[in-house]
């Protein structure tokens, strides 16, 4: 992995947006978090070459840089001459053909064989080389998908939201078994996503984007730790997000939530919002800091968690445990100043 | 007694338009479901579907324009292999051509845009070749709509009566196909010879149709 870089700095002109998106990457994995229809797939889409943006440059060096796309040098690769994977949603995989010829087909006509077998045994499709895609379970499909993608042996994988579109149980499943296929890939991959969830399990680093910018951008414990801005609060799962009217330094007060709470770091006049996570609070005494009362609070149980909606709009999140079934909640409930997330617009 | 030379005419002028109709038609389609530039498109298809919409004998009109002895194409054949289209048996094929296309063109433009775009490009991001991509991919892939493009336009061309009269004429032995003699043959009072032609016609398209019916149900079944 070392000596590897991936440039990307693309421009264009979308219906709804200006997509302007510009990273380098020199770890392993990348995701990109957004809402859908945020320019995650176009932005990928021009890395693999499928789409051409307006203004730009794609690079990747391994060993020597080769570029992509340069608008200014009017170069532009066509997929086939980029050593870029696409991992589709669907997979894509063709329906007319048997997994074996699925993985065989990016391979030269002077290849043995032996690179299929190789594939089929790596990814565990044993058995399953002459049947069709539709007689295969969703694993199974993702399997021969990343199958084919490795015997063409690409520099770079990208994956496009590739759990979006199934249940839970399989989607949990299919997370654990790409990341055990991508753990031998000594490349880059970059993955596409609207879930929190596979954004931190996937990913070294993160991007945030929105409507064709990014919003955040930096190791993804970081940026899910330290939002900054409210989209980014909120795509990262802050279920508490308020205006705020700034007290003094150390004090602001929440629009939404009537609260006045104290910060441990000093706000700056660019704070608009805060953000307070619904795992964050504890129960608490009248006179603690930050502490407010709880009457009139709706409960609702999960399996393994209370979620409770306070009266004034505040969520808040309990663990518990599958047999417990009752709940008495705290006349209070305080937040821990450190735990206050300062947000700008 | 019937004359079996029109019968021949007929699976000859019928089989080597469907051959032409064919290819052209995939590659017509091929090219307008690539095209971005929309104005463009909609022309083209527009040209492309007119066959289908115009009477026969317009179409005959307008192929008689330009292949007829004054024609630009039709002029051209003369002065350069002194040879004449027009009331010829090519004239038959052409005519079979033109009024079959655009049923060959649009099944199987249709059956080319239900075929998920993302096989196309993972293809191209797995290095195979636009060629490859079109064969083994898009074209494997549509097979069936392709197939009853086939039938419809291989029926079209054999039933093609209007245009064939217009640019081929109706000379026995020449270029009288089996329609041409059915209508010959009623208007000369002889309804028991037409008969027999229609008998003809009725056979051989049951026949087309139950052949490509089979090719397509069988390659279907392996994948589906």
């Amino acid at each position: 992995m070392q000596n590897k870089l991936l440039k990307v700095d693309i421009q264009m002109e979308l219906s709804e947006f200006d997509l302007d998106v510009s990273f380098e990457l020199k770890n392993r994995r990348l995701g990109i978090l957004g809402p859908s229809g945020c320019g995650k797939s176009m932005t990928l889409k021009s890395i693999a070459g499928i789409v051409t943006p307006d203004r730009g440059v794609v690079s990747l060096t391994s060993g020597e840089e080769s570029v992509y796309f340069d608008s200014d040098k009017k170069i532009n690769l066509k997929p086939q001459k980029r050593n870029v994977g696409y991992l589709f949603q669907n997979y894509a995989l063709f329906p007319n053909m048997t997994v074996e010829e699925n993985i065989a087909v990016g391979l030269s006509k002077g290849d043995d064989g032996k690179t299929v077998a190789e594939m089929i045994k790596r990814f565990h499709l044993d058995g399953l080389e002459k049947r069709y895609p539709r007689q295969l379970s969703g694993g199974q499909q993702q399997r021969v998908a990343l199958a084919r993608i490795s015997a063409y042996g690409p520099d770079v994988i990208l994956l496009d939201e590739p759990f979006s579109a199934m249940d839970t149980f399989l989607k949990e499943q299919l997370r654990i078994e790409l990341l055990n296929s991508l753990e031998d890939f000594d490349g880059f991959s970059i993955m596409v996503t609207h879930d929190r969830d596979e954004a931190f399990q996937f990913c070294d680093e993160l991007i945030v984007l929105d409507k064709g910018k990014i919003i955040a951008k930096g190791n993804t414990y970081d940026v899910f730790e330290n939002p900054r801005k409210v989209q980014v609060a909120r795509l990262t799962g802050c279920k508490n997000i308020s205006k705020v009217e700034i007290v003094d330094d150390y004090h602001l007060k929440s629009i939404d939530w009537g609260v006045t709470f104290e910060t441990s770091d000093k706000i700056s006049s660019d704070i608009t919002h805060i953000g307070i996570r619904a795992h964050d609070f504890v129960p608490a005494e009248k006179d603690d800091i930050n502490a407010f009362d709880t009457l009139n609070s709706t409960v609702l149980e999960k399996p393994f968690e209370w979620e409770i909606t306070l009266a004034n709009g505040l969520w808040w999140k309990a663990d518990k445990l599958i047999d417990e079934h009752d709940f008495v909640i705290p006349d209070y409930l305080k937040i821990d100043p450190k735990n206050i997330i300062l947000l700008e617009e | 007694m019937m004359d079996w030379s029109t019968v021949l005419i007929s699976m000859k002028t019928a089989s080597l338009s469907i051959f032409i109709t064919f290819f052209l038609g995939l590659f017509a389609a091929w090219a307008i479901v690539k095209m971005k530039n929309e104005p463009i498109k909609m022309f083209l298809d527009g040209v492309f579907t007119l066959p289908l919409v115009l009477p026969p004998t317009v179409v005959g009109f307008f192929l008689l324009f330009i292949f007829g002895v004054r024609g630009p194409i039709g002029s051209f054949f003369i002065d350069f292999f002194a040879y004449k289209i027009a009331f010829s048996w090519p004239a038959t094929v052409i005519a079979a051509i033109v009024m079959s296309f655009p049923l060959m063109y649009r099944s199987v433009r249709g059956a080319f845009e239900q075929v998920d775009y993302n096989l196309l490009d993972a293809g191209r991001t797995l290095g195979m070749s636009e060629w490859k991509i079109f064969w083994k991919v898009l074209f494997a892939n549509s097979l069936p709509g392709i197939i009853s493009g086939g039938i419809l336009a291989y029926a079209r061309g054999l039933g093609e009566f209007g245009a064939t009269a217009m640019l081929a004429g109706n000379i026995a032995g020449q270029t009288r196909t089996l329609p041409l003699a059915v209508y010959s043959e009623v208007a000369a009072g002889n309804m028991g010879e037409a008969f027999n032609y229609v008998l003809v016609i009725v056979f051989i398209a049951f026949i087309a149709i139950f052949i490509m019916d089979y090719i397509s149900i069988r390659k279907e079944k392996r994948w589906r």
